[in-house]
């Protein structure tokens, strides 16, 4: 038995109703998982019925489809393509635009005040990787600068609730239990639900949370219901459709420069930046300016960019990842080994979404694991200093 | 275009621009007059000299900025585009037949006479070239604006860009990155489509898979295309033949290189099956 019991609640069905009123009554704008074109999507609920329903989905590299079934269960699918980075650090963003006034530039008013978002739904991989973000945007360090876009960043994701939904039934591309970060959620959310027929088993993460809860027609949970949640996760613990070894993984990479997967992979790979784009903790953007035929203003917008496109390395000389296979190199050592250095964290928290949306289905995992399976001599300038780093991580004290 | 300096002496002179139409359905031009919202911003900002699909009136060359539709297909276009270049201080070839020769370099791998004497009651009447070319075949151009047709914010673009003297923001990476950015469902991945967006250019704003339709690259290859990587995975998972490979390839951009090159090994491939 769980030893948090006596604090798990239980939800009946029909309520889910209740939990969407009241996160509205509260003036938060709730966003859940809805069914588009075939795909889960991320976008406004007004009510239950809006969110999708009796469906479940099947992902395998660079395949996804969505089926309807007879379990009348809520959230039966994983993830789709897109999720809260979307809503926390939008794809495309106005950051200034200035106006000519005489003879000098003055900027316009200052953005709208930051929305009130509540996300319904979101999995454990995602509030893990809502955590790398935060790092990276520096939202759990309010000293460090910020520019326009983070310090959005910062206020939208301050004002955020978090209705977690544990995972009953990963999906082919998942990989969080190698990853540490899920089915089930452990922390960063106000309330967590596991769907049973009936209802959901709730646990209450936060104080604000709790708030909400008071207002949900909410029961104990049976004997019974809270083992068959239990049950269910223990399950999906072992239903996981990938799966990463990460023992030393992060010091391998680092040593494996020049190995020959790298041209294997490269000839496969299309830089064509959809693993980037939906990556969850990807937070590279980049500046378009533009200006007004008279003149008159111009208006400076941030855009999501990818690693992947030849402009992104653009230094004096030109760019510096030339190749395809020096651009995808890049992008899974960061995220499994540079990543550590830079943020202290993995980059990678096992979502499977650049696997399943790669549109030649390049699996992270596969690649990864081919590089551990043949370690090729050291031939890294840096390896020496890697030496010691990876005894450390071995011994579990992984360094900044 | 800031300063009110030269207010005393009237008007200053605005850049004078030339629209030209060589072989082409008139789609890109449109694009031009279909700018609605910027159209009278546009008239003040430049003084349209030569626009036949627009006004009759016609200025005297020289031109500040020329905007070229259409490939060149006939011998008197091949001609007529060196004196517009000599017209012209900055050129700019706009749309998938002005830089790549378009639809019609479908007759570049087929016998045009075949096809006059197959359409025309008196194909002794048609003069035409073997082949249809980009314009930068024939002549250096400044700028090359893909599409089919351009779009109309791109154009916006390019000539805010000329007129303030910067290089204009256009850019060379896949349509998925547009795509994705967008929100939308990836027709490939959820659908089976075979998307050409992973190896074209963006520009467009995924229009298509915003229709929930496949990219067909009417903006031609992005940089550095993987193309054979694609092609085999439409092949072995999506079961597709070199046949419709070929004329995936093959069609606004078909000419156009990388695109022409693997059309031409699908098309290999396809006669070492027969
Ligand atoms: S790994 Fe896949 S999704 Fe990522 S750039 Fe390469 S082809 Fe595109
Ligand atoms: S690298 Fe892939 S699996 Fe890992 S978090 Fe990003 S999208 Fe998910
Ligand atoms: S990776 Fe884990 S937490 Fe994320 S959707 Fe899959 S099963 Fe759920
Ligand atoms: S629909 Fe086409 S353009 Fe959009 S992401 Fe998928 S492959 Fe790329």
């Amino acid at each position: 038995m769980n030893a948090d019991d006596s604090v798990r609640q239980f939800l009946p069905k029909a309520s889910l109703e209740a939990l969407i009123a009241a996160l509205r009554d509260q003036g938060y704008t709730v966003l859940g998982p809805r069914e588009r074109d075939g795909v889960i999507a991320l976008r406004e609920v007004h009510a239950a019925a809006d969110l999708a329903h009796g469906m479940h989905d099947e992902q395998a590299p660079g395949h996804y489809r969505l089926t309807a079934d007879d379990d009348q269960l809520y959230f039966n699918y994983v993830l789709g393509a897109d999720g809260p980075k979307r809503y926390l650090f939008p794809a495309q963003q106005r950051v200034v635009q200035l106006h000519v006034e005489g003879q000098r530039f003055v900027m316009d008013a200052a953005s709208p005040a930051p929305p009130k978002l509540a996300f319904l739904g979101v999995r454990a991989c995602e509030l893990a990787a809502i955590a790398v973000q935060d790092r990276v945007f520096g939202a759990d360090d309010p000293r460090t600068f910020r520019c326009e876009a983070e310090l959005s960043y910062c206020e939208t994701r301050r004002n955020a609730f978090f209705v977690a939904v544990n995972c009953t039934r990963p999906g082919g591309t998942c990989f969080c239990v190698s990853m540490g970060t899920g089915p089930k959620a452990e922390r960063g959310y106000d309330l967590a639900l596991t769907e049973l027929r009936a209802g959901f088993v709730v646990e209450i993460g936060s104080e604000r949370g709790r708030e909400v809860a008071a207002q949900l027609p909410l029961r104990l949970p049976t004997e019974a219901e809270l083992e068959l949640a239990d049950i269910k996760l223990a399950q999906a613990r072992h239903s996981m459709g990938r799966t990463l070894q990460t023992d030393g993984l992060r010091t391998t990479l680092a040593r494996n420069i020049e190995h020959p997967r790298w041209d294997q992979v490269a000839k496969r790979c299309l830089s064509c930046g959809n693993c980037t784009m939906v990556c969850p903790t990807c937070f590279c953007s980049t500046v378009v300016d533009s200006s007004a035929l008279d003149g008159g203003s111009v208006t400076r917008t941030r855009l999501w960019e990818s690693c992947f496109t030849h402009q992104f390395s653009y230094a004096h000389p030109g760019p510096v990842r030339h190749s395809i296979r020096g651009r995808y190199r890049q992008w899974l050592r960061h995220k499994l080994s540079t990543w550590w250095d830079q943020f202290g964290s993995s980059g990678c928290v096992g979502c499977g979404r650049c696997i399943t949306w790669c549109p030649v289905g390049i699996d992270i995992t596969e690649e990864a694991c081919a590089i551990a399976a043949t370690p090729s001599q050291s031939n890294s300038p840096f390896a020496e200093a890697w030496e010691g780093e990876g005894e450390a991580e071995a011994a579990g004290e992984v360094p900044r | 275009m800031v300063s009110g300096a030269s207010e005393q002496s009237g008007p200053p002179a605005r850049p004078k621009l030339a629209v030209y139409k060589f072989s082409s359905c008139d789609g890109c031009q449109l694009s031009l007059l279909n700018l609605e919202d910027e159209l009278l911003d546009l008239v003040e900002a430049v003084e349209i000299a030569y626009f036949l699909e627009a006004r009759r009136r016609v200025l005297p060359p020289p031109y500040d900025i020329g905007l070229v539709e259409g490939s060149i297909s006939t011998p008197e276009e091949a001609e007529r585009i060196h004196q517009i270049r000599r017209d012209c201080k900055f050129l700019v070839a706009i749309g998938a037949c002005a830089t790549s020769g378009g639809l019609q370099a479908l007759r570049n791998w087929a016998d045009v006479r075949e096809f006059t004497r197959a359409v025309y009651a008196n194909p002794e009447y048609i003069r035409t070239l073997d082949t249809a070319s980009p314009i930068a075949a024939y002549t250096f151009v400044d700028f090359e604006l893909r599409g089919c047709p351009v779009n109309a914010q791109q154009l916006l673009e390019l000539l805010t860009a000329v007129l303030m003297g910067r290089e204009p923001k256009v850019p060379r990476h896949s349509v998925c990155l547009e795509c994705k950015r967008r929100g939308l469902p990836c027709v490939l991945v959820s659908n089976g489509e075979p998307c050409l967006g992973p190896v074209t250019q963006a520009g467009c704003g995924a229009l298509c898979p915003g229709c929930n339709r496949a990219c067909y690259g009417c903006f031609g290859p992005m940089e550095q295309p993987n193309i054979r990587s694609l092609g085999r995975w439409f092949s072995e998972r999506q079961e597709r033949s070199p046949r419709t490979l070929k004329r995936l390839m093959r069609s606004y951009n078909g000419y156009l290189e990388p695109f022409k090159q693997e059309g031409d090994r699908y098309e290999q491939i396809e006669q070492g099956q027969e």
